[in-house]
């Protein structure tokens, strides 16, 4: 079999001759996967490279604590945001945040329900991405509002001044949807993960690790009346947050849609979000998922299989996105709307111009590299590529947020936004958190759903007619 | 309790076990397997009703408070809309109610399965470390009306298991 030094699954394995690539490498069975995944965790000795690396995100979280400290002493006035600009990096932050998360949902529930088995082995840590992305999401509408220390008033709890907020705003939805999408994506990552912590826990040999994983594995034994209600439970989350991933972003859509302003009044914003969000979760899980398989050698479980079919959904949410942007333009002009056709034009030859046309080269242009194959089975160009559609997407809320609030209806009222170091210490801060949370992730609990990859090995499967 | 190697193995004595008529079993898998909670006679489990009405009870909850801010406690007019808006009311309903099935699924799954349970006496089987990773048992409760230790140990050695112990409370 090893004719070549690739590693065996980044090579074109037939399945049964079908000439797609496998989901998982040949030659494994359930002690081997178990024991693969396992090792990175209860490896007593960290490498030190690790250690630069989590030293490194810790700072830049060191950042974050900074530049918000500062925010909460000195106010909203140390970022750019001026009027009109009320929203800039801030919102751009917090849509750019949940949006990367949207996409270890759709691996984890929307993949399950179609039955794909090839998310098993990127549903984990696809997960724990979303966890920590709504994490870092959720810091800005938090501090955003100039006196975060009245976050309470945002919740419908009973208090002295008698006064309960709006539930006609979508900045109320945003708070229920937000949270609900936080809690439940915890409940699911959790729930996901207790077979493999008891697995960790039966293995693990000190005695504070064996402690804390049986605490946290609750017990488990691998009883099938347990697996039973487990895997109904399951799929039942799964239904659940399929739904919920698609409300989310669609309620996040209509902190825009909702309002009046041209270039957000628009009701193609729903579903353009959501593909927006899954085209840039996507990218950012090739982000994560490409260096994290050639560190720990997970190419036997995270194959080219997993990464030409990210890149196919990439393709496939970059073109609903480019089709927006085409929606967007035309309607701009058949509408005959004085404001929108203007709104357009300030976008393609305005002030702003710049980050206009890097954004329709970054999401756009860009990514129809990926229709070749060879860029496809090019690991390298899929980083390439993933980097750049995150950043295109970023500039793709910058430039829907700061150029419809820099120029709206009265030109008396217009303004333009720069941003200050707080602002991008603040962005950079968050990306450091979540690299931060990520690196403890890896380190402390298993990447790779372990239970879920023994049933993808050969020997899972039950042989039928035998006496029943 | 019997340890076995595969899957199908474990199956398939799960089937005799249940034939001979023995109804206090129990199976132990490092994976989920479809056909075994049939096999040892396990059925029906309640979660899904649980998890509609937990549902229900969200969706409810979540309209109620909004219904009773809107247009008992704090009423306000916005736009020119009917206090009871109802349309702007369904986002936060629909979050509600995934909120309420999600809480009711998962803290539901975990209560119904007993859990958290720190100790069990498999834990004693050393081989037992095993079945989180790569090797599957079966086990005869002794509360069960059939359990004889000779005789139902004999039962098990006919399995052909890998191994068969004793498990000690």
């Amino acid at each position: 079999m090893a004719q070549s030094n690739q590693p065996l699954a980044d090579r074109m394995e037939p399945v049964a001759g079908s000439g797609t690539p496998i989901v998982i490498a040949p030659g494994h069975n359930f002690a081997s996967v178990t024991d693969k995944i396992s090792s990175i965790v209860l490896t007593t000795r960290t490498p030190i490279p690790y250690y630069l690396a989590l030293l490194t995100a810790a700072g830049l979280a060191g950042l974050l604590l900074m530049s918000l400290s500062y925010l909460v002493v000195k106010g909203i006035g140390i970022w750019g945001n001026n009027i009109p600009v009320g929203w800039a990096f801030d919102i751009t932050n917090f849509v750019w945040w949940i949006g990367i998360g949207h996409a270890g949902t759709l691996i984890s529930a929307i993949l399950l329900l179609l039955k794909q088995t090839w998310r098993t082995s990127i549903n984990r840590f696809a997960e724990a991405m979303t966890l920590f992305a709504v994490a870092c999401a959720g810091i800005f509408p938090l501090f955003h509002t100039g006196r975060p220390w009245l976050a309470y008033w945002l919740f419908p709890i009973p208090n002295t001044m008698a006064v309960w907020p709006q539930f006609r705003s979508p900045l109320i939805w945003d708070v229920f949807a937000v949270s609900t999408y936080a809690t439940v994506s915890a409940l699911f990552w959790y729930v996901g993960l207790v077979p493999d912590v008891a697995t960790l826990r039966d293995r693990a040999k000190g005695k504070v690790a064996q402690r804390i994983f049986g605490m946290m594995s609750l017990g488990w034994r691998g009883s099938a009346r347990h697996w039973h209600r487990y895997e109904t439970a399951y799929l039942l989350l799964a239904g659940l947050s399929t739904p919920l991933v698609v409300s989310v972003h669609s309620v996040v859509s209509f902190d825009f849609s909702v309002s009046v302003l041209p270039g957000w009044h628009t009701t193609i914003f729903p579903p353009y979000f959501v593909a927006g969000a899954i085209y840039s979760g996507f990218a950012m899980v090739l982000t994560l998922a490409i260096p994290m398989r050639a560190i720990y050698g997970l190419e036997d479980f995270i194959t080219m299989r997993h990464l030409q079919n990210m890149a196919k959904v990439m393709l496939l949410t970059g073109l609903i996105v480019a089709y927006g942007y085409g929606v967007e333009a035309f309607t701009a002009w058949y509408s005959a709307n004085y404001y929108e056709g203007f709104m357009m034009m300030n976008r393609l030859t305005g002030p702003y111009w710049p980050q206009y046309w890097a954004l329709i080269f970054c999401n756009v242009i860009f990514p129809q590299l990926l229709w070749f194959k060879k860029v496809r089975m090019s690991v390298p160009m899929l980083f390439i590529m993933s980097i750049i559609v995150n950043v295109g997407m970023w500039l793709e809320r910058f430039v829907i947020i700061v150029l419809s609030l820099h120029r709206d209806f009265l030109p008396s009222s217009w303004g333009m936004f720069q941003p200050t170091f707080w602002d991008w210490s603040t962005y950079v801060g968050t990306i450091g958190l979540f690299l931060t949370l990520f690196f403890l992730f890896v380190r402390l609990l298993p990447v790779i759903s372990i239970f879920e990859m023994r049933t993808i090995v050969p020997e899972a499967k039950v042989q039928e007619g035998h006496g029943h | 309790m019997a340890e076995f190697e595969t899957p199908t193995q474990l199956v398939v004595a799960a089937n005799k076990t249940r034939e001979a008529g023995y109804v206090d079993v129990d199976a132990y898998s490092p994976i989920p397997i479809e056909e075994l909670h049939h096999a040892i006679g396990f059925k029906h489990t309640k979660l899904p009703l649980m998890v509609l009405i937990g549902g229900l009870l969200g969706g409810i909850g979540g309209f109620s408070l909004e219904y009773w801010v809107s247009a008992i406690a704090y009423p306000l007019n916005v736009g020119g809309k009917p206090l009871v808006s109802w349309p702007m009311f369904i986002p936060v309903t629909f979050e509600c109610t995934i909120l309420g099935a999600a809480l009711t699924t998962v803290f539901g799954m975990i209560m119904l399965n007993g859990l958290p349970m720190p100790y069990h006496p498999v834990f004693n089987v050393p081989r037992f470390a095993m079945a989180s990773r790569n090797r599957f048992f079966l086990c005869i409760e002794a509360t069960d009306q059939q359990f004889d230790l000779d005789r139902t140990r004999a039962f098990m050695n006919t399995l052909g298991a890998h191994e068969v112990t004793t498990v000690a409370e």
